[in-house]
């Protein structure tokens, strides 16, 4: 602890150097941090990084969006690479006081958004030729694999209604603008519901009008998630399409929505699920 | 009878005298409580690097930062907040002569927690509004906890008397329309902003700066510094406005007073804290149950354990899941909760309510 704070102390005061200790704030940060093969400069995380596996056992500093300016010092980091919307601002005031360099990765939902994400993070490490090769892959891999599932749904061209949670019976499900149904366009389907901006709680009248084909969800682990057959069973459910053929899609959320290193393989698995391999 | 009388007045004043020791032991109970605040947290900084601050020696930059950015900051702020709260609640249960009164009761918390939403929701799309940065919601906070009082207390002022009774109705009736202008808010909201929302619900000191506690501080200090005047007139009315009036007591004038400073304090601490539920029902009865409803010492014993248990209360946040934080909301209820239950349990029999 005390070697740590001393090369803190020396970073902060020499000229720009790599650095060493460094803390990532969102899932894709640190996804990305872990592919450019740095994750061993990682020495904490938020509670949104949950994978790869050697990331959760890093320490967790809390909601990317309530971080705790002690918290973020007790680590010591001499980096912090965050997502777009990290905080809170009072927080980011304390830590620039303490001379903890902060780098704000832009969130977004396409092929684009993941390479400058990469490049980004590549920038703050200091290894633009690996964040170089590894967003031209990347970018690659996404463009591919959507035009391999835009040409499988061709003349199909399902309705999906992504389903975030199902508490007391009400159904928050994602309209336009968000993550999910930048992934389902990219899958080659359609989000069944495009009259809304955000996650929104809708009547069981809105569902069925919309129709829906598939229905996807985040896949918890079973803490949220409600069995197959208790969501069948839901009156809005029940008689849409989805529901009179059970065609529920579930995948992990961070793999599904990170907009990270693994999207291309998210859209994959996400187009097999809708249009069969 | 004559007995049961000779007997009750010494024990009247035995109570004052304790709630004076009682008194001098709250200093030091807070004293102890920010040491404790200034050498624990989730970083090394410890007493040892607090004595070495103290007598003058150098620290490490990130020990500075830690010690007089993020906990000094916190422990002067959590012990106005905690204060504040405590005694705007004895006031109110005063004002009151209800058991449950809460600061909330003068429309703060409904009117603050609207304001907070307005700015989170609305607030990022307003470019007009960049001024406040952000001490947006703060600001936003305070603003919409003093219309709320000022509307309240209009309409409970009848030729200028207030009623309290009528204070309490339309406190319930002017909450429930806050709560559902927030309905349609949170309805708009993005999922970032009601992380937000619910954060902002839960309270944290976690962003305590020298800026908001020179905003809310002088604030917080005069309104304070102001509740030992209505002692005596809050007293009187524990008997009756009548009884009040006749003992020459200025009824309308210790109300005026009374709603002005909770309003001041609780919009102040709401707005730099977000909601912190809880100390201002507990800490007065607790002292009420200790030393008796005397306010003359209830309001100054209430300061020092809200301050206290507030910056403990705080302490706790910050070490219990650390490197991240517990909202403070949940540690104050889960610490004051099972004591408050323990004690009616106990001395039910006193609590004649």
């Amino acid at each position: 602890m005390i070697r740590a704070l001393v090369i803190l102390a020396a970073v902060a005061s020499g000229p720009a150097a790599a650095a060493d200790r460094v803390l990532a704030v969102g899932g894709a940060v640190t996804e990305i941090v872990y592919a450019l093969g740095a994750g061993d400069k990682l020495v904490a995380r938020d509670t949104t990084s949950s994978y790869p596996e050697q990331a959760q056992a890093l320490p967790d500093v809390g909601y990317m969006r309530a971080l705790s300016p002690e918290g973020v010092l007790s680590v010591a980091p001499d980096l912090i690479v965050a997502v777009e919307g990290a905080g809170p601002p009072e927080t980011l005031e304390v830590l620039h006081s303490a001379d903890i360099e902060l780098v704000t990765v832009p969130e977004g939902y396409d092929a684009e958004a993941i390479a400058r994400k990469i490049a980004v993070v590549g920038d703050a490490l200091d290894l633009q030729p690996e964040a170089a090769a590894l967003s031209a892959k990347v970018r690659a891999e996404v463009e591919a694999a959507s035009a391999t599932a835009q040409g499988r749904a061709e003349g199909q061209n399902r309705r999906v209604m992504f389903v975030l949670s199902t508490q007391g019976g009400r159904i928050l499900a994602s309209g336009t603008g968000t993550a999910a149904d930048a992934v389902i366009a990219l899958a080659g389907a359609q989000n069944a519901f495009s009259e809304f901006e955000g996650y929104k709680p809708l009547t069981d009248e809105a569902i069925l009008k919309a129709a829906p084909d598939v229905i996807l969800m985040m896949d918890r682990g079973g803490d949220h998630s409600q069995s197959d057959a208790d969501l069948l069973a839901m009156p809005a459910i029940a008689q849409t399409p989805a529901g009179l053929e059970g065609e529920i899609v579930r995948m992990p959320g961070l793999y599904l929505l990170g907009f990270g290193p693994r999207t291309a393989s998210a859209v994959s698995d996400l187009s097999d699920h809708l249009y069969g391999s | 009878m004559a007995l049961l009388a000779g007997d009750h007045a010494p024990q009247i004043t035995d109570r004052l005298a304790q709630a004076r020791r009682l008194h001098l032991g709250l200093w030091g109970l807070f004293f102890v409580c920010a040491v404790f605040s200034l050498s624990t947290g989730a970083t090394t900084v410890s007493f040892g690097t607090l004595l070495h601050a103290i007598s003058g020696g150098e620290l490490e930059p990130v020990e500075r930062v830690v010690l007089y950015d993020i906990r000094l900051p916190r422990l002067v702020l959590g012990a106005l907040v905690g204060a504040s709260l405590a005694v705007s609640g004895a006031v109110m249960q005063g004002l009151f002569r209800n058991p449950l009164a809460d600061p909330g009761l003068v429309g703060v918390s409904a009117g603050a927690g609207l304001g907070a939403i307005i700015a989170i929701v609305l607030g990022a799309g307003a470019s007009w509004l960049s001024f406040a940065g952000i001490y947006l919601v703060p600001l936003a906070a305070f603003a919409g906890g003093w219309a709320s009082t000022v509307i309240l207390y209009q309409v409970s002022t009848r030729r200028g008397r207030t009623s309290v009774a009528t204070m309490l109705l339309a406190g319930i009736a002017l909450g429930a329309l806050a709560g559902a202008a927030s309905g349609v808010l949170v309805y708009m909201a993005d999922d970032a902003q009601l992380r937000d929302l619910t954060f902002w619900g839960l309270g944290s000191l976690a962003g305590a700066t020298w800026a908001k506690i020179a905003a809310a501080g002088p604030i917080i200090l005069a309104a304070l510094l102001a509740t030992p005047f209505l002692a005596r007139g809050l007293n009187g009315l524990a008997l009756g406005e009548a009884a009040a009036h006749h003992m020459g007591i200025a009824v309308q004038l210790v109300k005026n007073a009374a709603i002005l400073s909770v309003a001041a304090a609780t919009g102040a601490a709401v707005a730099v804290s977000g909601t912190i539920g809880f100390v201002g029902i507990v800490v007065p009865h607790l002292l009420r149950l200790a030393t008796g409803p005397d306010h003359r010492m209830l309001l100054p014993n209430a300061a020092l354990l809200g301050a206290s248990l507030l910056v403990f209360a705080d302490v706790i946040s910050r070490v219990v899941i650390a490197p991240a934080e517990l909202p403070i909301g949940i540690i104050t209820a889960i610490l004051g909760a099972p004591v408050f239950l323990w004690i009616l349990l106990r001395r039910r029999s006193v609590i004649d309510l």
